[in-house]
Formats: C-alpha cells, sequence, structure tokens
C-alpha cells in the first residue's frame, strides 16, 4: 500500500480527464495562442480563455482578463512585490511566510525598502490587531499568506484586507495553499493582489500558477519580464495592459490545458465539497496523531479554521528518519524538514530540524490515514524503545 | 449572402481579449465570426470580431463593461 501525504507540495493525482485534457490539447490543437489568426492558434486562445474565466469565476473577479497566468505562485508574488516596491517603501507582512515572499522581502531590504514583520503565536495564530499599529506613512503593501503551508493555519484575510483598504495600504495575498481548497472572495476579502499555485488545490499540472490584479493595479507594477506578447507587435514597448503585461512569451498552454481540466473538475465538484471531505481526513488524522505517546503536534489546535496540512514530531527521531522510515517501510509519502519556510519554523520553534508535514489531499481515504497512523504508532514506538 | 460592404469588424488589444469577446458574444447568442486580422487595418497578428454592420448595437450593447473594444470600423 503506498500512501501520498504531500498534497501541500503538489496536488496527486490529479482529477480524472486532466491528462486527457493536456494530451488533447498537445494531440489537436498544439498551437500557440495569441500568436496566429488560424484556427489551430485561435482554439488554442480559447483554452486559455476558459481556464481564466474558471480562475476568475472561483475567486469572483468579475473579469476574466484580470488573471494572468504564470508557472507557479512563486512568480506571481515576485511580480507583485518586485515590480510594486521602490526604495523607500515600507512593507509589512508575517513571520509564518513561505520564502517565496520572505526572499523576494530581504532582497528588497537590501534595495532600500523598509521590511516589517507582524508576530505570530507560536501556534501560528496572527492576530489582526497586531498589524494595524506596524502601518506607516510610507506603508505601500501588506503580503500575507492565506494558510500556512508548515502550520496548515488559516489566516484572517478578509480582516486584514479591510484593515488595509481603511488605511489606504495595498493588499497582497499568497493564496498557494488556499486556492481551490478555500472560499475565496477577492471583492469580500479586499484583495488587491490575490497570488495562486495551478498544481495544488487547482488540480492542474506543475508548471502552472497566476495572479490576479485588482482593476488599475496593473499600472502600479513595473512589468519584472518583457517580450512577445502576440498584441501590438509593432510597437517596442511592452503592453501596459493585462494580462498580456504579465505574460511575456509563449505561454504554458499545454499546461493551462489541464489546468482547465483541474478548474472544470472543481468547479463540478464544489469547493464546499472538497473542503468537507478534506477536513475530515485532517480531522481524523490530527485526532489520531494526538492519540499517540511520543508525537509532538504544531500549529492551530484541532477545531480550528485549517487547510489539510499537520506539523509533528516524533520525541527522539528528526523528521528526516521518520519521513524516510514512512516512505521505505510503510510506503507513506510525507515531507520532512523546513517546507521552504524557515520563518515559520523559527515562529513554531521547531529550527533547524524542522518538522514532519503530512497534508492529505481529496483523493485520499480514511484508510489511508488509519494506515499511516498505524505506521506513525509504530515508528513512535521504535523510537521510544531506542530511548 | 451579404457582401463585404455590409460588415464592421470590432478589434481588441490583445488576443486574450478576442478570446473574451468571443465567449461573451456565444453567451449571448449574437451572431458573429472570428477573422485574423485583415492587414489593410493592422499590422499586429492576432484575430477580430467580423459582424454584420446591422448587429452592431448587439455587439456594443453584449460586450460593454465587459471587453474594451480597440477599434469598431467597417470591413473594408
Ligand atoms: C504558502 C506557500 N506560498 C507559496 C508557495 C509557492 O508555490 P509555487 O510552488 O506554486 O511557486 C507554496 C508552495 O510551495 C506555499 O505553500
Amino acid at each position: 500500500m503506498t500512501v501520498y501525504l504531500d498534497n501541500a507540495a503538489t496536488s496527486w493525482p490529479k482529477p480524472p480527464g486532466m491528462m486527457e485534457s493536456m494530451a488533447e490539447f498537445n494531440g489537436r490543437t498544439g498551437a500557440s495562442p495569441g500568436r496566429s489568426g488560424h484556427r489551430l492558434s485561435i482554439e488554442a486562445g480559447r483554452t486559455v480563455e476558459e481556464a481564466r474565466a474558471l480562475t476568475a469565476e472561483l475567486i469572483n473577479a468579475r473579469d476574466s482578463l484580470r488573471i494572468a497566468f504564470t508557472k507557479n505562485a512563486t512568480e506571481a508574488l515576485n511580480i507583485v512585490l518586485l515590480g510594486l516596491l521602490k526604495p523607500g517603501d515600507h512593507v509589512i507582512t508575517s513571520d509564518l511566510e513561505h520564502n517565496s515572499v520572505m526572499r523576494p522581502l530581504r532582497l528588497l531590504e537590501s534595495r532600500g525598502i523598509e521590511v516589517s514583520i507582524a508576530p505570530c503565536s507560536a501556534k501560528g495564530e496572527l492576530d489582526p490587531e497586531a498589524v494595524g499599529p506596524l502601518i506607516k506613512k510610507n506603508t505601500r503593501l501588506i503580503v500575507l499568506a492565506h494558510a500556512s503551508n508548515v502550520t496548515g493555519g488559516i489566516l484572517p484575510v478578509a480582516e486584514i484586507g479591510k484593515l488595509a483598504r481603511e488605511r489606504d495600504v495595498l493588499f497582497c495575498v499568497d493564496a498557494a495553499q488556499t486556492a481551490g481548497a478555500v472560499p475565496i472572495d477577492v471583492e469580500e476579502m479586499c484583495i488587491d493582489f490575490l497570488a495562486f499555485s495551478g498544481h495544488k488545490s487547482l488540480y492542474g499540472p506543475q508548471g502552472t500558477g497566476g495572479l490576479f490584479v485588482r482593476e488599475g493595479l496593473e499600472h502600479e507594477l513595473d512589468f519584472i519580464m518583457a517580450g512577445g506578447t502576440g498584441s501590438r507587435s509593432e510597437e517596442e514597448l511592452h503592453p501596459d495592459f493585462m494580462p498580456d503585461r504579465f505574460e511575456a512569451g509563449t505561454p504554458n498552454a499545454i499546461g493551462i490545458a489541464g489546468l482547465g481540466a483541474g478548474l472544470r473538475f472543481l468547479r463540478d465538484t464544489g469547493v464546499s465539497i472538497i473542503r468537507e471531505k478534506e477536513s475530515r481526513l485532517i480531522g481524523a488524522l490530527i485526532e489520531g496523531l494526538d492519540e499517540i505517546e511520543g508525537v509532538i503536534l504544531y500549529g492551530p489546535p484541532a477545531g480550528a479554521e485549517r487547510v489539510p496540512v499537520i506539523s509533528c514530531n516524533v520525541k527522539g527521531m528528526g523528521p528526516s528518519e521518520v519521513s524516510q522510515s514512512l516512505d521505505e517501510e510503510f510506503g507513506v509519502m510525507t515531507r520532512p524538514g523546513l517546507h521552504c519556510a524557515p520563518a515559520a519554523h523559527r515562529t513554531i520553534g521547531t529550527l533547524p530540524e524542522g518538522t514532519l508535514r503530512l497534508s492529505p489531499g481529496y483523493f485520499n481515504t480514511m484508510e489511508d490515514i488509519w494506515h499511516a497512523l498505524d505506521a506513525l504508532e509504530s515508528i513512535a514506538l521504535t523510537a521510544w524503545r531506542r530511548g | 449572402m451579404i457582401g463585404p460592404h455590409e460588415y464592421m469588424v470590432a478589434i481588441f488589444k490583445s488576443v486574450s481579449h478576442a478570446m473574451k469577446a468571443e465567449r461573451i458574444l456565444k453567451e449571448r447568442c449574437v451572431p458573429f465570426k472570428l477573422i485574423p486580422v485583415p492587414k489593410h487595418i493592422s499590422s499586429d497578428c492576432g484575430v477580430c470580431i467580423r459582424f454584420a454592420a446591422d448587429a452592431r448595437p448587439d455587439v456594443e450593447t453584449a460586450l460593454i463593461g465587459e471587453v474594451d473594444i480597440a477599434l469598431i470600423r467597417p470591413l473594408v
């Protein structure tokens, strides 16, 4: 028996139809969208527009053209952070962020941008009240993960979005862990920029992601890449409009064809149905882990709002060793270490070794969870015997 | 069969815009055809929407607030 519990890195397996959709695109359409007027190029363009429209619907963006596709959430976050912030600007983030936020911000810091980090509790909870006092005259942006990929905790984006809007600060949300898994409404949550992965809970292939940009704000972002877009070819100035401004070069149309199939699966199944099932799986997993002698759990308490991600450790054994044993002896695939988010581990007190992260997905079953729990129980016993 | 003089075209900023326009017009059942942008109109690579001149109000009504039209003009 093998059990994949690493959906927070990328979801697997993908839904029925995803691979077929990519194969069909490759076999029948294949052309570059937006580059020529022939029928195959038009068909490729339709494929991309359909995926844009489905994404827009999912996050309640009124206009599909506000979505630019990128290769992942990291690229989308870089477009916002490197494109927006100028020397003298101030930016606020949390101490739970992934390196796709932290590293661009540290780079910007070396270029004269001021960075403030709102502290979270040791359980990875952010009090929205802690953010307001950090806002200064030159604060340009608040950038925040919607959910932590280490603790699974959901951060109060709606409250902070409202605060940012009131204080005339832009608000960027890293929805890598939540897009498709948790309802998102860019209007209600006052989100100006939303970066998402296509390959996690949108069920697309790796190499897909994107960025929502609120109307008018594309002009605030210097593009970080210029090039061919198929539009305004006579001009040597890069386009200033969405989505072309952030889509230089031939897009990953075959990947977007797969993403479209993932989004159709999501629409037809429903975010709430998926969330319900994933909550049941993670609930059972946490409950079971809590009962195993020698397992330490991190993150928000059971029952708190979360995505299906849990971090833990086994007393007396490093997370890498536990993960390796889970894989080799029990066929359970997990991720040990820092999960590209050292800041989050500093916050929850798990540096330098990090944690063992288990992240079930929609296609896991209760049997998978029980199998993983049996395996961990046996490993914890081994660790205890070793002393 | 209507002659080329009775056709109009709507040109868009980019193919992404044209593809959205196509989706909206299909949803609203407005008759049109997607064609390559004629060379005498623009040197741009890409596609535009061709429709009968008397359908112009329908096209404009369908697309208003949905997608910016860069230019509407007769086909020839
Ligand atoms: C919270 C968070 N932000 C950003 C990312 C980066 O996403 P991507 O791999 O799509 O660039 C991830 C996942 O890897 C993540 O979990």
